[in-house]
């Protein structure tokens, strides 16, 4: 959306210091706990560019690890989560790596493991708490956090335009309806990105449309707020 | 759109034409935006004020220092002087207001929970100005909310316009910004005119054009605190001037645009990024040295 909101120059409601090193690093790990659907029992991030520099300072390490526990950009306990991880049983890594010129100097990538199951999520802090989800696994995307009409879906398929037709089926029985798709495809792989206008998909229902031939997992990312 | 507005002049005609003051504008511009009733952009507000109020509530009682030992306490040592206003030259309403934009600031630098109005760096001007002063004149909490949508509209001028990211424009685009909008949130307050509140933002903008951004070792602690705390003092002058029937020779939209001129032409050096200025005095470099940055 191109017009500014009113909260966005009165807020966002926020644990300091900075609206980029704390609130979106914090949105980051947000976003890629509910793209990994559960809290991982291992994270590892890398660091990049002024997220590496100064992330001891802004605590933007504290925050990343504080949205992967699901915690707000308001809560406080973004102070002491590293004490809360430890208590959770959350094993963290924090290394400063350069992930190559083409990233937004604040940019993040983590490795989220849980047993068996792994995921590798990119994200960017593009200002003002504003944040941008731009690699999962290996496919390149876009997600951002923005607030808005907007629901978006991610859906990990075989590469067959089919599966996203009985998707679409299974969306309007919902009363759901498709905005917009983008898809992305690596090694017989796709990863479509879709936008639903409605209302919200809840847990169950998206499993329900993980049990269609050929999806691997289906993800509902619209309970993020703050 | 109905109430749609990007530049102050547009803000002024739409007042003008429904004869409304600028913060119900800025409600009905927002309640148009997201679709949404008025009472939903309200209470979103209410909640935007709580939480400034608890940040200083909690602000001027704590001695925290901040893990760099650069700031912390100064909010309560201000408070305290309120007991003792013989000693200050500032009044009850100046003092106070420092106290609370220094709470703010500290609260931020601490980890605490703040309104980034409009940004984290400059988070302590408006809650300082308009909570102070609120207080002064018993502004029942509905006026205040008048004062933070008003301040809000500016803000979102400003945003159009130039930009509110010290990465981008200095510290003329956090601090400066937040002085401008407090000076109109203010001025609405007293029930100054649409007019005069955009005088009031346009007078406070222009004394803080060219104010750069160089924090010691990039964090927002030094001189971010004690430059939203002297911010007040600047927004409730400018408030006054523009109450006193005082105007801007230069149309607020203007001076906007100076803003993003002198931002396009700060160096980089200037812009948050801890390698100018303040952050490489001799100070600046010892801290820079403890954080382990060089």
């Amino acid at each position: 959306m191109s017009t500014h909101s009113i909260f966005d120059i009165a807020g966002p409601i926020m644990v300091g210091p900075s609206s980029s090193h704390t609130a979106g690093a914090c949105k980051i790990g947000q976003y890629a706990r509910a793209l990994f659907h559960k809290t991982p029992k291992k994270v590892t991030f890398y660091l990049h560019g002024s997220f590496g520099e100064v992330y001891k300072g802004h605590a933007t390490d504290r925050a990343l690890l504080a949205g992967v526990m699901k915690f707000r950009t308001s809560d406080t306990r973004i102070k002491t989560s590293f004490d809360i991880a430890k208590e959770k049983g959350i094993a963290y890594k924090f290394i400063k790596k350069d992930l190559g010129a083409k990233c937004h100097p604040n940019t993040v990538k983590m490795v989220l493991e849980s047993g068996k199951e792994k995921m590798t999520i990119t994200g960017s802090s593009i200002g003002g708490g504003m944040i941008e989800i731009v690699k999962l696994n290996n496919f390149e995307i876009s997600l951002k956090g923005v607030a808005g009409k907007y629901l978006s879906l991610v859906v990990s398929h075989d590469d067959n335009p089919e599966i996203i037709v009985k998707l679409g089926k299974k969306l309007k029985a919902l009363g759901l309806k498709i905005a917009n798709i983008e898809s992305t495809s690596y090694k017989k792989k796709t990863l479509s990105v879709l936008s639903i206008e409605g209302k919200r998909i809840t847990i169950p229902e998206a499993k329900e449309m993980e049990t269609i031939e050929g999806v691997d997992f289906v993800r509902a990312l619209t309970k993020i707020d703050n | 759109m109905k109430y749609s507005f990007k530049t102050a002049e547009q803000l002024l005609k739409l007042c003008k034409k429904h004869n409304l003051p600028i913060s119900l504008i800025a409600k009905r511009y927002e309640a148009e935006r997201c679709d949404k009733p008025i009472a939903t952009v309200r209470r979103k507000m209410k909640q935007a004020r709580d939480a400034m109020y608890e940040a200083v509530r909690k602000g001027i009682k704590s001695d925290e220092k901040t893990e760099t030992k650069m700031t912390g306490g100064d909010a309560k040592n201000l408070f305290k002087q309120l007991n003792n206003l013989r000693n200050m030259m500032g009044n009850k309403v100046t003092v106070r207001a420092m106290a609370y934009a220094t709470a703010v600031g500290e609260q931020n630098a601490n980890m605490g929970r703040i309104v980034a109005f409009p940004t984290a760096g400059g988070a302590g001007v408006i809650p300082g100005t308009l909570f102070s002063c609120a207080e002064h004149f018993h502004a029942g909490k509905r006026k205040l909310l008048r004062g933070m949508f008003t301040s809000a509209a500016i803000g979102l001028i400003i945003a159009e316009g130039a930009t509110l990211s010290a990465a981008k424009g200095g510290c003329q685009a956090e601090v400066g910004a937040a002085v401008s909008m407090a000076a109109a949130g203010l001025t609405e307050m007293r029930n100054g005119t649409p007019e005069q509140c955009v005088h009031a933002a346009a007078m406070a903008l222009k004394s803080y054009l060219g104010l750069v951004c160089d924090p010691l070792g990039g964090l927002v602690e030094v001189p971010c605190i004690k430059r939203n705390a002297l911010g007040c003092m600047v927004a409730i002058g400018a408030s006054d001037m523009a109450i006193a029937e005082v105007e801007s020779y230069i149309p607020f939209d203007e001076v906007v645009g100076a803003m993003k001129e002198i931002a396009e032409i700060m160096s980089p050096k200037l812009r948050e990024t801890a390698l100018g200025g303040l952050a490489v005095t001799k100070t600046g470099i010892e801290i820079k040295r403890k954080l382990g940055l060089i």
